[in-house]
């Protein structure tokens, strides 16, 4: 954290502060309030022209709100031709296509219940073998799921192994990240509980592959979560922790700054990148536009959805470095992969407004320039 | 003008280009509307300050309250009235006028010594009047530490004082000679 200006910082006490490295360096020119030479003038003074620069700046464009937009694919049935050819998919997506998808999900979700409820209520003694049929059956209606939609995903790299002390981090940019992956390999995952049918899943099925649940708008629920990660990840035989350090979905196109509670387990990081081919749709969430079950529905009737997802060489924290840098390293080697811009922002300030901090260094090095001109003669 | 509608018409666009004095082409005024539905996210066809607020570059600025008072509740079209001073189509004078109406916050065309001092308070936040400086012994100059003191020092040395009322003219006399950078690029597709 940045301090070698003179006077104090004054720590603040809101969390995100700890969570990010030094903004300065990724802001624009500008961000610090430029410092000309020579005594003191009313002009100077009176000249507030860079900050409103930065302020008209920020309210023609900026990096934050990029990360959130999602940005609908040109149309192209405005030809004469084209549009009859676009209403017969139209008819082919909703009238053929989703109903036989609805019947297969169906069918998935009665055979993973006939399967799962027995297992779960019968094998309540033989821990080690209903573990295995849960994960099999988690894997499965994942599956399903996936077929629901014609997934078409293609897996690179080496099928992640179940070892203790080993945690996967990936990008965020919907909640079917989380079931692509675990088509492949069961993993545990931390979840935002949310509401409606979607909570009820979380509190029934996903605890059989071990998920830990947090609340975003609890302060201290940080900390007991921080626990149950440390208590999770030394386990020799629970599944391999999967966690989204941006905390947040993002359009698929620019990561915003992890979190860097994942990288202060002491466990090896396996980054996984994850880019979705706007193709067919946008598999973007945008949670302040659409709810979930729209969002499904939404990927139900498109043709298909593609993805790529690669599994990348496993980190860990190098000596001189701090869990900060050892996040924005892996968050480089993810971004790299799947072609995202980084934006030095936190995905939480979706829900919040910015720690004073950063207004405070600005203010104070304006202040700093403003006396040491002042003293020269 | 639509307020819901997302589509502008060239009747549209020419009305705000007449009435920002030609400071944007018409593609930008396109992409500035672009963006004023992206910040309008309740589509009431104006932006609130909350709005505002939730673009943290924004909200990190130590002027943004002062700016908020003169956004808040402005339509598309006083939207581009607004950023008009920052087109590099610009005149200084236009731009002079700004500055001067973010000082002048009770809009009476009359900057005052408190209107001046509230700004540098803004832009310096805690760290004039907190700040222990040590006296310089060998020099034996005063000890600066308030903003009051700052700003009537470097008020006298141009020849006001803490009564002087300023208007727009002492505004370009004060600032007109110094280079004034303020200049916004409007992105465009």
């Amino acid at each position: 954290m940045s301090s070698g200006k003179g006077g104090e910082l004054i720590p603040s006490s809101s969390e995100l502060d700890l969570d990010r490295p030094n903004i300065e360096d990724y802001l624009p020119s500008g961000s610090s309030i430029h410092e000309p030479l020579g005594k003191l003038r009313l002009c100077d003074l009176l000249d507030i022209s860079p900050t409103l620069t930065e302020a008209a700046g920020a309210i023609v464009d900026d990096s934050f709100t990029q990360c959130f937009k999602s940005n609908p694919p040109e149309p192209w049935n405005w030809n004469v031709y084209l549009f009859p050819l676009w209403c017969c998919g139209v008819v082919i997506r909703y009238l053929i296509l989703f109903p036989v998808r609805v019947i297969v999900l169906t069918v998935g979700w009665i055979i993973f219940l006939s399967c799962f409820i027995p297992v779960h209520l019968l094998l309540k003694g033989h821990d080690k073998l209903q573990k295995n049929m849960e994960r099999a059956l988690v894997e499965l209606i994942c599956s399903f799921f996936v077929a629901s939609w014609t997934g078409v995903i293609n897996y690179h790299g080496p099928r992640p192994s179940m070892r203790p002390k080993q945690v996967f981090v990936a990008n965020h940019t919907s909640m079917i990240d989380f079931i692509i992956l675990e088509q492949m390999s069961s993993f545990a995952v931390i979840m935002q509980k949310h509401p409606g049918w979607v909570g009820l899943l979380q509190s029934t099925i996903l605890e059989s592959v071990g998920c830990i649940w947090f609340n975003r708008t609890e302060a201290k629920d940080r900390e007991t979560v921080t626990k149950k990660l440390r208590e999770h990840s030394q386990g020799v035989d629970n599944n391999p922790l999967l966690i989204f350090p941006e905390g947040t979905c993002v359009n698929n196109q620019y990561s915003v700054m992890f979190k860097k509670g994942a990288f202060e387990l002491g466990c090896t990081i396996c980054p996984i990148a994850i880019k979705y081919n706007k193709i067919f749709v946008d598999a973007f969430w945008n949670s302040r536009k659409q709810s979930f079950t729209m969002h499904l529905l939404q990927l139900m009737t498109s043709w298909a959805v593609v993805c790529d997802v690669w599994y990348l060489e496993p980190q860990n924290l190098r000596p001189d470095e701090t869990p900060i840098e050892f996040a924005e390293r892996v968050r480089d080697i993810i971004s790299v992969r799947a072609g995202l811009k980084k934006v030095p922002w936190d995905g939480y300030l979706k829900y919040s407004r910015p720690s004073p901090k950063h207004r405070e260094q600005k203010q104070q090095s304006f202040a700093e320039s403003v006396l040491r001109r002042l003293e020269e003669n | 003008m639509g307020n819901t509608s997302s589509m502008l018409t060239q009747y549209d666009i020419e009305e705000v280009q007449q009435h920002c004095n030609n400071a944007f082409s018409q593609q930008e005024i396109v992409s500035l509307y672009e963006r004023f539905c992206q910040l309008d996210r309740n589509g009431g066809g104006f932006v609130s300050g909350e709005e505002f607020l939730s673009v943290p570059e924004f909200a990190v600025n130590p002027l943004s309250q002062r700016l908020l008072r003169m956004l808040d509740g402005l339509n598309f079209k006083e939207f581009v009235a607004f950023l008009s001073a920052f087109s590099p189509r610009a005149t200084v004078q236009q731009k002079i006028e700004f500055i001067f109406k973010v000082y002048d916050s009770d809009g009476n065309g009359k900057v005052t010594f408190n209107d001046m001092l509230d700004v540098l308070h803004d832009l310096t936040g805690q760290f004039i009047s907190e700040q222990q400086r040590e006296v310089d012994l060998i020099l034996e100059m005063p000890l600066f530490t308030d903003c009051k003191q700052v700003l009537t020092k470097v008020l006298e040395e141009a020849g006001y004082n803490k009564e002087s009322l300023l208007i727009m003219s002492d505004f370009v006399k004060i600032l007109g000679s110094s280079g004034l950078k303020m200049e916004v690029e409007v992105p465009v597709d």
